[in-house]
């Protein structure tokens, strides 16, 4: 059982059919949005527990808040995904990892 | 005193949430889901991955589309932020004629889009329209149907007739909340009228023309109905703009991913302006 689960998991299939038509919905598609809503939620447990949101000024001497921060982190990945695949290829794994690079330093720096 | 902190106030924002999920969130999703895939209709799905967007940004036409709507959106710009804030600086400040000329800026701005589109493709007709007619009177071999550059000048001249009133009223919002003082310190000064506009008036009007500027940019970038109404996108595509361009691979091809992988691009363009003249803005308040 767990290793079907396993197969199934790392299978692109599973994670790529349809799961009915409305709104056209794919395991994939929903993990994206999943991942965005989480990102938000995690944000606001964050905030609770630690607060320290209010905006500061970075390297961009522009004033940011926490939130202002992950807007730019899923912003700018969203422009490294997009000139990665004009530039170079479909595959995004190297430019996930410059992403996160990406997010790492817009959180510490910006 | 003990402030109340009463969480049950959060439920007063649920209504624009509800809305704001059926109106934008839900929408958006759907254009994701379709983006990475492909149907022949019935509501059937296939998986096609990135395909759509390596086919969109290869694509000679979705960079001619975006070409033309970057000469489109910066030439408004060039022209009517300037033009506004000379007709706002030559409007009274005081006087019954305040009433008059703010009315009369205001009517372009109450015109549905359509009509807008309508009034100009008449009035641009080379045989009956006024504006027409009169220049091929004039010995101008104006035609807009045929001539790229003559779609080009009455699109462009339709969006700043109205448009720039929008700019005007931002500009002169701006003007009268400047007090008396400053003009009263700058007269005693022997200052020019330029040293006045650039030391005064424009600073002053900095905040206002920032939002306008956003305002006309983030419009004129998502601009459907009146150049769709006016020329169609012609003659040939010369006119057509992202959003036509759009509409014409989403409803006239029926192609429902690359339709969803451009409306996506698209977005991320205005998102990431809008983005950069809010901190902008943000920024100077600061200051």
């Amino acid at each position: 059982m767990m290793l079907m689960f396993q197969s199934a998991l790392f299978s692109v299939d599973w994670w790529t059919e349809p799961l009915g038509s409305w709104m056209a919905w794919t395991r994939a598609t929903a993990a994206f949005f999943i991942f965005i809503f989480a990102c938000i939620a995690a944000m606001g447990i964050w905030e609770y527990k630690v607060p320290g949101g209010n905006p500061r000024r970075g390297v961009f001497a522009l004033d940011t808040t926490r939130g202002d921060r992950l807007f730019l982190s899923l912003l700018g990945s969203a422009f490294i995904f997009i000139a990665w695949i004009f530039f170079v290829s479909t595959t995004l794994w190297w430019p996930l990892l410059i992403c996160i690079l990406w997010a790492v330093f817009v959180f510490r720096k910006v | 005193m003990n402030k109340t902190v009463n969480q049950k106030a959060w439920f007063f924002v649920l209504p624009v949430l509800i809305l704001v999920a059926f109106n934008a969130l839900i929408p958006l999703m759907t254009v994701v889901n379709y983006s990475v895939q492909e149907t022949f209709g019935n509501n059937a799905f296939f998986w096609s991955g990135l395909t759509w967007f390596q086919e969109i940004l290869t694509s000679d036409r979705f960079h001619a589309s975006l070409g033309r709507q970057l000469f489109f959106t910066f030439t408004i710009l060039a022209i009517e932020v300037p033009l506004g804030v000379m007709i706002a600086l030559a409007m009274p400040r005081k006087g019954i004629w305040v009433s008059v000329c703010l009315v009369l800026m205001a009517m372009p701005l109450l015109i549905p889009w359509n009509v807008v589109g309508a009034m100009w493709n008449i009035f641009g007709l080379p045989e009956i329209g006024l504006l027409g007619k009169t220049l091929n009177t004039l010995g101008f071999d104006y035609n807009y149907t045929r001539q790229p550059g003559d779609a080009w000048f009455t699109l462009i001249l339709m969006d700043v007739w109205h448009w720039t009133s929008l700019v005007v009223l931002l500009a002169y919002a701006g003007l009268v909340s400047i007090p008396d003082d400053y003009y009263q310190a700058a007269k005693i000064d022997g200052a020019s009228s330029w040293a006045v506009f650039r030391y005064i008036q424009l600073p002053k009007m900095k905040r206002v023309l920032t939002i306008a500027i956003l305002l006309r940019f983030m419009d004129s970038f998502n601009i459907y109905t009146e150049p769709s109404v006016l020329t169609g996108g012609g003659p040939g595509n010369s006119t057509t703009l992202l959003s036509i361009d759009l509409v014409k691979i989403a409803l006239g091809q029926f192609d429902l991913g690359p339709a969803a992988a451009m409306s996506l691009i698209y977005f991320l363009v205005i998102l990431l302006t809008s983005w950069v003249f809010y901190a902008v803005m943000t920024r100077d308040e600061e200051d």
